[in-house]
């Protein structure tokens, strides 16, 4: 292997995963050790600098490592759980945390020993998160925390939460805010269960009573969190975005094999609704995998809001309608006993529950409508919404 | 009864020679065929624009794109034909492209290589006479036959495309492809009064008319490289629908505000560009495919023209709607994009006969 400075290409990056593989048996290597050695090799995530899991790659060669590593049998490092620290945190770490900040926090989050949650959505502030109220006052060697998180996933599972809090409640809103990263072992932190319309407690609520933060645990300076949040959310769009999906796959998978399982159940009308969502399905399908291609050829286009929006959408529309060809077997609902679910593929749950989780698709992760108003002013420059909170310091916003 | 394979999906983004060639496209229609004059042009008796026909396919050569090069074309592709289909969809240009490229897809099957050569070097236009809402995947009846055992044609075709300049007919019978001058003895064409007055049909009458009679033309995949021609002509079309409803929007103020800034309307606009992306996505993929002559064509063009021809449907009426009073109106352009693309989502098969076709493809039936 002849190791240079320019960044290496497919062919050389399939090499070192060939050589990575010859070196790690991963049926005989115990998992967090190989993992932790892939990441060591720079094969974790490539677009990522040297040394931080990565070897300086273009972008849009991760998925060819990472299909090698999945056809040899490897250990997965537990992307479902650690959705927001591989999607989220891990980008804006990268952007906006110092040297020691990277080492400390990087490696354990891409090997899956850390899961991350997000602690931005409070009661009172959602859509409009630059509106969070929960507060921040240094404390001569620490930052103290107070407030409320809700909505937040994963956080029963988390070592880590990123948080959004006010530092400064005088300035104009989106100037006071600053970004930390919280332990979420530290006292003072209560996750308690949050039930939610499928029955289960997926999401929680956090209380934040006098919690320490030490200030290497902030990312970004003091007062410019709103910009360290923008690019945690751009991230999650992104996340949300391109990618080669198979045809048929998801909410539309499951429905078309209804359909060809019950055709006693096929009306004309069910046919063309059955129709239409295929098309539309693949319509998004191919639109995806461009978009895909756009960020591979660094052209990364504003596309990622528009595929979150049509995702929610077919989401809900074709869990919908495989509820209508199931007929009485539909007004059954499998088990809405409170507890934590599993995390695991939505496909192998019961209609009943993917109709209900579906409905989440188009509030998490930013509304259909905000997306909406994101593509209107972003892509196609139209007029900002108007705004009774500007110039108005936060303390004397109406609420 | 099974879910359908996946295939490769290939390049789906636009080359710097698509760029050029788009740029060239464009520069020309817009200096030669802005709306106003497409719009005087409805009211003449000749609907065809033959001096724009002949500057694009002798100067940029658009007829001989996918026309290999020994054949006397430019052995580009269909993806390239994509692209300027987007372009005259842009400018409702009235211009008989999308009947050469259907005629050309025909051609190339057959044995033709003097006629194809002609077409591609834009010497002589063919159409292929059948009734313009037929589309692949189904059957085309067979409306004209041989009067007894010579090669005279008897018989009428209704509503033809890009017809009424041409100089050759191509005409399905029993037999094969039959292949006869426009102007030719015992044919009748005539013009008709068209919803879409930019691309008017044409009725053909044959009453002993003399024909060649050719094997090889396989007139199902001409259809069908026809819609994935037509699905990106209607995503042009859709684009340039939307921007300009976004610029009246931007301009224009009421209640003491741009209507631009009203969230029911941004969010309209929003919508429709979300469906522009995906318009975009599978009329990338429809070419792409017609290029590479993928075994998932079948598919690619049906999901292309179902899902292109509502979202050209969507943006015009959107359009339209959004313009109020004004777009209503004769001398404004809006009334020329709504028909073309009320037209277009019936040409070369609705969007329902293509969702009608996918339920046989995808194992989805009835
Ligand atoms: C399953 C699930 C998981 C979640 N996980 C997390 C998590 O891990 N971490 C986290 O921080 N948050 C999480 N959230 C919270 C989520 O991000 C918020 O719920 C979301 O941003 C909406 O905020 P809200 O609930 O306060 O609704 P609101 O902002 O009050 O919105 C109510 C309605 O008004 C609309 N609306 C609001 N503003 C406008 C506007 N300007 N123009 C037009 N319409 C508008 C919205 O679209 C919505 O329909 C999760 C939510 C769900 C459902």
């Amino acid at each position: 292997m002849t190791t240079t400075d320019s960044p290496p290409d497919a062919a050389a990056l399939a090499t070192r995963v060939e050589e990575f593989l010859a070196a790690h048996d991963p049926s005989t290597t115990e998992p967090g050790e190989f993992l932790r050695a892939r990441f060591a090799a720079g094969l974790a995530w490539v677009h990522y600098p040297a040394g931080l899991g990565g070897l300086g790659a273009e972008n849009g060669m991760q998925a060819a490592v990472d299909a090698a590593f999945a056809a040899s049998g490897s250990p997965e490092n537990r992307p479902r759980l650690n959705v927001i620290g591989l999607g989220m945190a891990a980008p804006t770490i990268l952007r906006f945390g110092d040297d020691a900040q990277k080492q400390r926090w990087l490696p354990s989050l891409w090997t899956g020993e850390d899961i991350w949650c997000q602690l931005f959505s409070e009661p009172g502030a959602g859509s409009d998160l630059a509106g969070v109220g929960t507060s921040a006052v240094w404390d001569g060697d620490a930052w103290v925390l107070n407030g409320q998180k809700v909505w937040t996933s994963m956080a029963h599972h988390a070592r880590w939460g990123i948080l959004l809090a006010r530092t400064d409640p005088k300035a104009v809103k989106h100037r006071g805010l600053s970004y930390f990263v919280v332990d979420m072992a530290a006292p003072g932190v209560e996750v308690r269960g949050l039930r939610q319309i499928t029955g289960e407690a997926e999401f929680n609520e956090v209380f934040l009573t006098d919690v320490r933060i030490p200030d290497d645990q902030r990312l970004g300076e003091v007062g410019q969190g709103w910009a360290v949040a923008q690019y945690t959310l751009m991230n999650e769009r992104v996340a949300i975005g391109g990618g080669t999906l198979p045809r048929e796959s998801g909410a539309v998978g499951s429905l078309a094999a209804r359909w060809r399982e019950h055709p006693e159940a096929h009306t004309p009308g069910l046919h063309d609704r059955m129709l239409r969502l295929w098309v539309e399905t693949e319509a998004a399908r191919l639109t995806a995998e461009r978009l895909g291609q756009q960020q591979a050829a660094g052209q990364p286009g504003p596309e990622g809001s528009g595929v979150k929006i049509t995702y929610a959408r077919l989401n809900q529309e074709c869990s919908s309608l495989e509820l209508e060809l199931r007929g009485e077997d539909a007004l059954r609902y499998a088990d809405y006993t409170e507890r934590r679910p599993e995390v695991e593929d939505y496909a192998s749950r019961d209609a009943g529950w993917r109709y209900l989780r579906f409905r989440a698709n188009s509030i998490e992760g930013g509304t259909s409508e905000i997306l909406r108003n994101v593509i209107a002013e972003r892509v196609l420059g139209l007029p900002a919404e108007a705004r009774a909170d500007k110039d108005v310091p936060w303390k004397d916003l109406p609420r | 009864m099974s879910a359908p394979r996946t295939p490769v999906t290939g390049d789906l983004l636009y080359s710097d020679i698509e760029d050029d060639l788009r740029a060239s496209v464009r520069a020309l229609v817009d200096k030669q065929a802005p709306w106003d004059a497409v719009l005087a042009r409805t009211d003449t008796d000749e609907p065809v624009d033959t001096d724009l026909w002949k500057r694009l396919t002798q100067e940029i050569g658009v007829a001989g794109l996918p026309v290999p090069e020994e054949r006397g074309g430019a052995g580009a592709s269909w993806r390239e034909v994509a692209v300027v289909a987007e372009e005259l969809g842009r400018a409702v240009a009235p211009v008989p492209f999308l009947g050469t490229a259907v005629a050309t897809a025909l051609l190339l099957g057959t044995a033709e290589d003097e006629l194809l050569a002609a077409v591609a070097a834009g010497e002589r236009t063919a159409a292929l006479a059948v009734g313009a809402t037929r589309g692949a995947g189904r059957p085309v009846p067979v409306t004209v036959e041989r009067q007894g055992a010579g090669d005279l044609l008897q018989g009428t075709i209704t509503a033809v495309i890009d017809a009424v300049t041409a100089d050759v007919l191509l005409v399905p019978v029993s037999e094969g492809l039959a292949i006869m001058e426009a102007d030719g003895d015992g044919v009748t064409r005539t013009t008709a009064e068209s919803l879409d007055m930019t691309r008017r049909l044409t009725d053909v009458t044959f009453d002993g008319a003399p024909a060649r009679i050719v094997a090889g033309a396989d007139v199902d995949r001409a259809l069908r490289i026809g819609a994935a021609v037509l699905a990106s002509e209607q995503l042009g079309l859709a684009e340039r629908c939307l921007a300009d409803t976004v610029a009246h929007l931007r301009d224009r103020h009421q209640f003491g505000r741009q209507l631009a800034s009203y969230q029911a309307l941004k969010h309209r606009l929003a919508d429709l560009w979300v469906a522009i992306t995906q318009a975009r996505a599978t009329a990338r993929y429809a070419a792409r495919c017609a290029a590479d002559d993928s075994p998932d064509l079948p598919i690619a063009a049906a999901v292309a023209a179902a899902h292109c021809s509502e979202v050209a449907l969507l943006a015009a009426e959107e359009g339209l709607q959004l313009h109020g009073g004004i777009g209503f109106t004769w001398e404004h352009p809006a009334h020329l994009f709504l028909k073309r693309a009320r037209a277009d989502a019936l040409l070369l098969g609705s969007a329902d006969h293509h969702r009608s076709v996918l339920a046989d493809l995808c194992a989805l039936p009835a």
